[in-house]
């Protein structure tokens, strides 16, 4: 194995723990080695946008494309059988990664915002009246937000915020006080995007329960760094995106308990979520096809597949390590440039580092910290109400994936400390 | 200048810098440099929409400029037939420093030019000025969005200066 184009560019750095092991890895990710804007090395460090892909999932999508293509459910021929089986047998992996009691239970969608806007129109519809309540929180993404909102205007029902204390971490203390008999639902995320909290939400999920208040996790930042179990979690949905979790775009999931899934009306009608159709009235199918309308993004489905099967091949206690030991090198470099100030400081955080500089606007340093290789995300990251909460219109928001180094990291401190300078 | 020649300046003063580290030093400076944007027009009607950072871009000028700033559209109303000028006045500012500088050199291309000369700007001065990824890629910033409005604003001025005209020879006639 070749380990010297991995970070060529960078002066040599201390051999850290996991170095070897990240260092395999990111030679299945041979889009990180590259050099951008002329000659200089990519640092990759906006994983909470999306991932990028090891080559055995671009493989699994390519060969299925190659090999076995073909609508599932429908046909009985060899083609149809072996796209049905692969697509399937994605099922019972996001099942599994999820611990999801049942099959059934996993419905395929385009990702996160469609799982939450098939939750807010097929269960809210059945489920919300005027007069009732919904609760968000205040670090939700619009994806959460902006569903449950148009949830309420339409059933002339209340949306209510959990507040975030300065350090970044919800406050609930302040759910017991939120809840009343009115509310129907609860919408959080496990993981903040913006801040990389990690949020209790086993704790919500416990308040909820015994008060009959359906339960809606975003997972979206949290699969590809969190063990997730929700039946430990006791939550009613639970919604992520494959494209954060080294798999394709286009492509996500929704689990939901049955219990609550199998009364639950329609979301879209078409194809394959029927049983029968006549111009007197149509009866469904059952769980999970009756969500599932339309033909599905199939090679999705396959490449999220092969990166459940990836991902779930990795040393967690390794990657895990790794990451907190990013995250506090990047938390320890950056805090030492003068003016910069870290947005969300939760003592639970995944690799996501959020900034601010004291007269520097966050778009300049993206800039010009991208013109050094060093890919960041700036501006408001979905979440306007965060940003207002702590009184800034964008941040700058470094994030790791489990390819990122520590000379990675330091690629980022010199890059920030060099846009600074030449800013002020 | 011509636009044209402020165009060729500009061209030979970027090629003129090899390092992208002085490049952006230069940007930035061409933006400090920037006359203060008039407090009055910081509303949001003024504000070109960025997702990264916020843009202004006031249009007016003698005669030109609108209900709240001019008291009419054409200024006719208030008897100033004659005074309205042949060019645009922009004002703009950003909060961003980098695009705060790139609006600097769009206000050296576009500013107090008549709504011909503005529309007439061949638009590949991005890709000689070697600016393709803040006002082309990046739509983000709002750069692109301003660009537009400039043009907007020159038709729309460009409409009102031809019916004018076209009304004072009627009324010669």
């Amino acid at each position: 194995m070749n380990t010297s184009n991995v970070d060529a560019g960078f002066a040599p750095v201390a051999v850290a723990d996991n170095a070897l092991y990240v260092s395999a890895l990111r030679n299945e990710f041979p889009i990180l080695n590259q050099r951008v804007h002329g000659n200089v090395p990519l640092v990759y460090l906006d994983n909470a946008a999306t991932t990028q892909r090891p080559i055995p999932v671009i493989n699994a999508t390519t060969d299925y494309l190659l090999h076995s293509h073909s609508n599932v459910h429908r046909g009985g021929h060899a083609l149809a059988m072996e796209a049905t089986r692969l697509f399937e047998l994605t099922r019972s992996r996001i099942q599994a990664f999820l611990n999801a009691p049942l099959p059934e239970e996993i419905i395929y969608t385009r990702g996160t915002t469609e799982s939450v806007n098939l939750v807010a129109s097929a269960w809210g519809d059945d489920n919300v009246k005027s007069g009732d309540e919904v609760i968000v929180s205040e670090m939700d993404h619009h994806a959460v937000i902006v569903p449950m909102q148009m949830l309420c205007q339409r059933k002339g029902a209340t949306l209510r915020v959990l507040p975030v204390l300065d350090n970044g971490t919800l406050d609930l203390d302040a759910l017991p006080d939120l809840i009343n008999n009115r509310t129907k639902l609860i919408a959080v995320n496990h993981v903040s995007n913006a801040l990389g909290t990690i949020n209790d939400v086993k704790s919500i999920c416990a308040l909820a329960r015994p008060r009959g208040i359906t339960t809606l996790i975003d997972g979206a930042q949290a699969v590809a760094h969190l063990k997730v179990d929700v039946q430990d979690i006791d939550c009613d949905f639970y919604v992520f995106s494959a494209h954060k979790l080294y798999g394709p775009t286009g492509v996500g999931a929704l689990y939901g308990r049955a219990e609550i899934m199998s009364s639950m009306s329609p979301y879209q009608g078409g194809g394959s979520m029927i049983a029968s159709v006549s111009f007197e009235g149509t009866t469904y199918n059952d769980l999970p096809y009756r969500f599932e309308a339309g033909t599905q993004n199939i090679e999705g489905a396959v490449g999220l597949g092969a990166a459940l099967e990836w991902f779930g091949g990795l040393d967690h206690s390794a990657v895990a390590k790794h990451e907190q030991s990013l995250l506090r090198r990047a938390t320890e470099g950056l805090s030492a440039i003068k003016g910069l100030r870290i947005i969300g400081n939760a003592p639970n955080k995944i690799g996501i580092i959020s900034f601010v500089v004291d007269g520097i606007h966050a778009s300049d340093i993206g800039v010009l910290c991208d013109e050094q290789g060093v890919a960041l995300r700036v501006g408001h990251h979905c979440t306007m109400p965060l940003m207002k909460r702590f009184g800034v219109g964008s941040t700058a928001r470094a994030s790791a994936g489990v390819y990122t180094t520590h000379s990675e990291i330091d690629a980022l401190v010199t890059s920030v400390g060099k846009a600074v300078r030449m800013l002020s | 200048m011509t636009s044209a020649e402020t165009i060729r300046k500009l061209v030979d003063e970027f090629a003129s810098i090899p390092d992208w580290e002085d490049r952006y030093a230069h940007i930035i400076a061409l933006g400090r440099a920037l006359p203060a944007y008039p407090e009055e027009y910081r509303k949001d009607k003024y504000k070109v929409s960025g997702c990264q950072s916020q843009v202004w871009l006031y249009a007016g000028g003698k005669g030109r400029g609108d209900q709240d700033t001019q008291g009419t559209v054409d200024g006719e109303a208030n008897g100033h037939k004659d005074v309205v000028s042949e060019v645009i006045h922009f004002e703009a500012d950003s909060d961003a420093a980098i695009v705060k500088g790139l609006i600097a050199i769009l206000m050296k291309i576009y500013n107090d030019r008549t709504p011909q000369e503005i529309l007439g700007v061949p638009p590949d001065f991005i890709q000689k000025l070697g600016l393709d990824q803040h006002l082309t890629v990046n739509r983000t910033n709002g750069l692109a969005s301003m660009m537009k409005q400039i043009h907007l604003y020159a038709i729309a001025y460009g409409r009102i200066d031809e019916e004018r005209k076209r009304a004072r020879e009627l009324k010669s006639q």
